[in-house]
């Protein structure tokens, strides 16, 4: 009996150690090439504090999973059926002082993380302003079934797919949909918030050195929403103020009328780049919730206006 | 007349129809050879039994059975559909899309994670609470016998509209919460989110009844002498599941009932315009969402404490701390949901309160883990297949709860949210804590049901395929997420680089699909071995509680005698002191037999699949069917039968002499 336990826990554990050992070379083998680990790669100021974040955390939690797992082999080990080297205790159910020892111990932890939770969530709140010396670009951002619009309102430009931003320049994302909920996210300048209809969300993020990155929705809106996909650009200030010349020259215009064009539901659109944009259509987007949409027949009542608008006063 | 169903609403891909029609053929062809060579007197007599003493019964082992195969049935379903869905990610690439058209694919997740959660997670919940909650208690049945089977009905009943979506229509392709605007009816038109509301809607009944059945039975039916702090610590952690479920599933309903509404007749509780707000359906369906999590990972716990103690030959370490730790878990569970949605634009205060709440979650769990470990501590470890899906649920679930951490941090959430490390975080926690909690309790209370033990090469075996298949299923989605891959894509670009994780991911659902065909070889096997795994004594593990002092399969009146508690681990005491039982029966009076839950059910059901296609006049008689049978059985007043003492006598000194034997 004694033999065959002990002969159970070696495989227990050659089975443990060889699985690990054969995932982790299978994986690095695949990993090795040069791939993007895009959240652990910051290109921007709130994605790496985003990142020291999550390593500052993770190896809090080390201090609690550790002590388990060495707790766990040397046990399951030392007090295996048939070691009578091991003492027999079968009535031992309790001990204050150990007891003490693992309530205590994880609310330490816990205590020094709600500390730097608390702290970090405000100093990293998406919709703090970001400190800098250069003004702020301001970029509107749309989400449409299924692409992405952004209008840049100081510019007068707007574009659909694609995202091109100065660097070292803090951006002020306002964010709402005119489709189901979307998330916006780029994981290398920072975290994700959700583009919701009839409201305005906000994220501020800046990008610490050109590069190019991806852009996505992380939350399902319907069919397409796999292809919502951007490219973001972000190039030294000169060259960010001459692309917007060259976008000036785009025949295109980003009217009411192109804009009710844009919004009927496609999938994998092409960059688009429009020269002007039509001052009130940000607001109109929104806005057009807080009416009820004007039957036919009674065409000359309305609803009144809603000026409360949830999750714009933060 | 017939609403919105009509021929269109058959299945048109000639690929679907190819399948329906051969598994049609394969199951008729089948049926024909059974009746061919058995006669048609003994199908009418099968069918007869199987009625009469499975379908109608008020017997709390047949209905935890009877929810036992409906979750593994719908567990091959769940596991059909994540097999479907990693093959598409890992196929569709750049140029190739794959197997599945977009709106497929979506169909297909969304019925993945509504139906592991409520018809496999919950169906194995509740049959194991059945089989064992009643026996562990020294009672003879739940308190509310027939409300048992209306619950299990209506459970059934949403697992049948679930699955017709397959035949008829279409399913939601909204996610497994659906989330409004997307599943309002400006974007979601057809009649997938209806089903996905009302096979949720009727099941969800299911579970508020069956809470309240058992929080009773835990309240009100404990032997004489066990005092709450007496009671078996599984005993503890469905008391604390229960609340929960008392408490979170009418939020279900009325959220789910308000969706419907804006859905059916275009009222705006959740919808963008006309003052609708979809930040209170997010908010209403977390506040049920999160509590639904820990209602099915509390009795996996419990499930853990018995397994532990019993094959450490020991009595349970910290069983004060546990309870108090049950108790924590179930009150912080109701103040974390927002940490679902982190980045809806809540502000710093606010996602910061949810975030520590979250965290402070982690310390009586983590406190549960290290008494785990002190109960072996001192003890003589056995390595069982139970103790070896302990043992592969506290790996994963540390990992997990790791994980969750960096996931509960707002500021570093907004970097992990909606992506694939969310994905295998709440994998983590529910294949390891749930899933493997569950198989460590159907291999461990198996025989008493049966009275024969499962086969352990092959339990062991399942285990292996199970955790080597979900390693190599979830940790490439840890490192996904860290490369910027969200969930629930179909499609993706080749320069992302993910493909080869994917094709990983992918071989590790094959490996848990082993696991899963080991499972099913296993009961074939150990139902064809079963006289060589008899359980004579009825305490197969040198247990600890009341339910192995009873004989294997245990008699329908559970005990013969009410026994009389002294302490915990009852009958630990009992064998430690050698108490002799007494033999001075008295009759005992059981629930009868009745059709009534499945006749509520199917009417339920009806009205359900009526609302579904706007067939309103046969939603009125469904409707008005629930009320009439509900007040026609309310006049049967010859609900028990008895069963003598005579009777009681022979079957327990037949048992008494099976036990000497062996």
């Amino acid at each position: 009996m004694a033999a065959q336990t002990k002969k159970n826990l070696k495989k227990l554990l050659y089975v443990i150690i060889s699985l690990v050992v054969a995932e982790l070379i299978v994986l690095s083998a695949i990993l090795l090439k040069d791939k993007t680990f895009a959240v652990l790669e910051p290109a921007g100021t709130i994605a790496s504090q985003q990142k020291d974040l999550m390593i500052f955390a993770a190896i809090l939690s080390l201090f609690v999973i550790m002590p388990v797992f060495v707790l766990l082999f040397f046990i399951l080990w030392r007090f295996r059926d048939g070691n009578v080297k091991a003492k027999y205790r079968p009535n031992w159910d309790g001990s204050r002082k150990l007891e003490t020892i693992w309530w205590g111990i994880p609310i330490l932890i816990i205590l020094v993380l709600a500390t730097v939770t608390w702290k970090t969530s405000h100093s990293l709140d998406p919709y703090r302003s970001l400190k800098s010396d250069t003004k702020p670009l301001t970029v509107q951002v749309i989400a449409l079934q299924w692409k992405w619009l952004f209008i840049y309102p100081e510019q007068n430009i707007a574009t659909v797919n694609y995202l091109k931003i100065p660097e070292d320049t803090p951006v002020n994302f306002e964010i709402t949909s005119d489709a189901p909920m979307n998330s916006f996210w780029i994981p290398q300048l920072g975290g994700q918030v959700y583009a919701m209809s009839g409201m305005q969300t906000e994220l501020h993020l800046m990008a610490d050195h050109p590069g190019q990155f991806t852009g996505s929705s992380a939350n399902i809106s319907g069919e397409g929403f796999s292809g919502m996909t951007f490219n973001v650009d972000a190039v030294g200030k000169g060259d960010f103020s001459e692309w917007v010349e060259t976008v000036w020259q785009s025949p295109d215009q980003l009217t009411k009328d192109t804009y009710a064009t844009l919004a009927k539901p496609t999938k994998n659109d092409p960059i688009m780049l429009f020269g002007s944009r039509d001052p009130n259509l940000y607001e109109s987007v929104i806005m057009k919730y807080m009416h009820a949409p004007a039957k036919p027949t009674e065409s000359t009542t309305s609803l009144p206006d809603h000026t409360n608008m949830e999750g714009m006063d933060h | 007349m017939l609403g919105r169903l009509n021929w269109d609403v058959l299945p048109n891909d000639p690929f679907t129809i190819i399948a329906l029609v051969a598994t049609g053929l394969i199951a008729g062809a089948g049926l024909a050879v059974l009746l061919k060579i058995k006669g048609l007197a003994w199908a009418r007599k099968t069918v007869m039994y199987i009625w009469r003493e499975w379908l109608t019964s008020l017997d709390p082992k047949k209905i935890g059975v009877m929810y036992i195969l409906v979750a593994v049935a719908m567990l091959l379903r769940g596991a059909a559909d994540a097999g479907m869905m990693r093959a598409q990610q890992a196929l569709s690439v750049g140029d190739s899309h794959g197997i599945l058209q977009s709106d497929t694919f979506q169909q297909v997740f969304s019925a993945h994670g509504t139906i592991m959660i409520f018809f496999v997670a919950m169906g194995l919940m509740f049959g194991i609470i059945n089989l064992v909650l009643p026996l562990q208690l020294g009672a003879r049945d739940v308190a509310f016998p027939f409300l048992n089977s209306v619950s299990f009905w209506l459970f059934s009943a949403g697992m049948i509209l679930i699955n017709l979506s397959l035949v008829l229509g279409e399913f939601s392709a909204a996610g497994w919460l659906a989330y409004p605007p997307l599943s309002e009816l400006q974007y979601s038109p057809g009649v997938g989110v209806d089903y996905w509301i009302w096979a949720l809607q009727i099941a969800g009944v299911g579970s508020l009844l069956s809470g309240v059945n058992f929080l009773v039975t835990i309240l009100k039916m404990r032997a004489p002498g066990m005092t709450l702090m007496r009671m078996p610590i599984f005993a503890w952690s469905v008391m604390g599941s229960m609340l929960l479920v008392v408490f979170a599933f009418p939020i279900l309903t009325a959220t789910l009932a308000m969706l419907s509404l804006d859905r059916t007749l275009g009222m705006h509780f959740f919808t963008s315009d006309f003052g609708g707000n979809a930040m209170m359906y997010i908010n209403l369906i977390w506040a049920w969402g999160h509590p639904e999590v820990y209602i099915l990972v509390l009795p996996a716990f419990g499930i853990f404490s018995e397994v532990v103690a019993t094959f450490s030959r020991k009595r349970l370490f910290g069983y004060t701390s546990m309870v108090w730790a049950i108790a924590a878990i179930t009150f912080l569970s109701f103040v974390v949901w927002l940490h679902h949605f982190f980045t809806m634009g809540a502000g710093a205060n606010v996602n910061a309160f949810f975030g520590i709440m979250t965290m402070i979650i982690s310390i009586p769990t983590g406190v549960k883990v290290f008494n785990w470990l002190f109960t072996m501590y001192g003890g003589r470890v056995r390595f069982t297949s139970p103790m070896l899906w302990f043992i592969g649920f506290v790996i994963t679930f540390t990992i997990g709860g790791a994980t969750g951490v960096l996931l509960a941090v707002p500021a570093a959430d907004f970097q992990l949210h909606n992506s694939l490390f969310l994905v295998a975080h709440f994998h983590n926690m529910i294949i390891g804590g749930v899933v493997f909690g569950y198989f460590a309790g159907l291999t461990y209370w198996f025989p008493k049901i049966f009275g024969f033990r499962l086969n352990e090469k092959l339990g062991k075996l399942a285990f292996w395929f199970w955790l080597s298949g979900f390693c190599f299923a979830f940790i490439p989605l840890y490192i996904l997420g860290m490369m910027g891959a969200t969930r629930r894509l179909d499609h993706y670009d080749p320069s992302m680089g993910w493909q080869g994780l994917f094709i990983v991911a992918g071989f590790g659902v094959v490996l848990i699909g082993l696991g899963v065909a080991t499972q099913i070889l296993q009961f074939y096997v150990s139902i064809r071995d079963r006289h060589l795994n008899r359980d004579l004594t009825g305490d197969p593990w040198e247990g600890r509680t009341l339910e192995w002092s009873i004989a294997s399969p245990a008699p329908v009146y559970n005990f013969a005698i009410i026994p009389k508690v002294h302490g915990r681990d009852a009958f630990w005491e009992t064998k430690q002191n050698g108490t002799t039982t007494s033999t001075d029966y008295t009759d005992i009076h059981l629930p009868k037999n009745t059709p009534f839950g499945i006749f509520i059910a199917a009417s339920s059901l009806v009205a359900g699949f009526a609302i579904i296609w706007h067939i309103w006049w046969l939603a009125g008689l469904g409707l008005l069917g629930v009320i009439g049978l509900i007040i026609i059985r309310s006049f049967d007043e010859q609900t028990e039968y008895t069963i003598t003492a005579k009777e009681i006598a022979k079957v327990e000194a037949a048992f008494a002499k099976q036990k000497a034997t062996a």
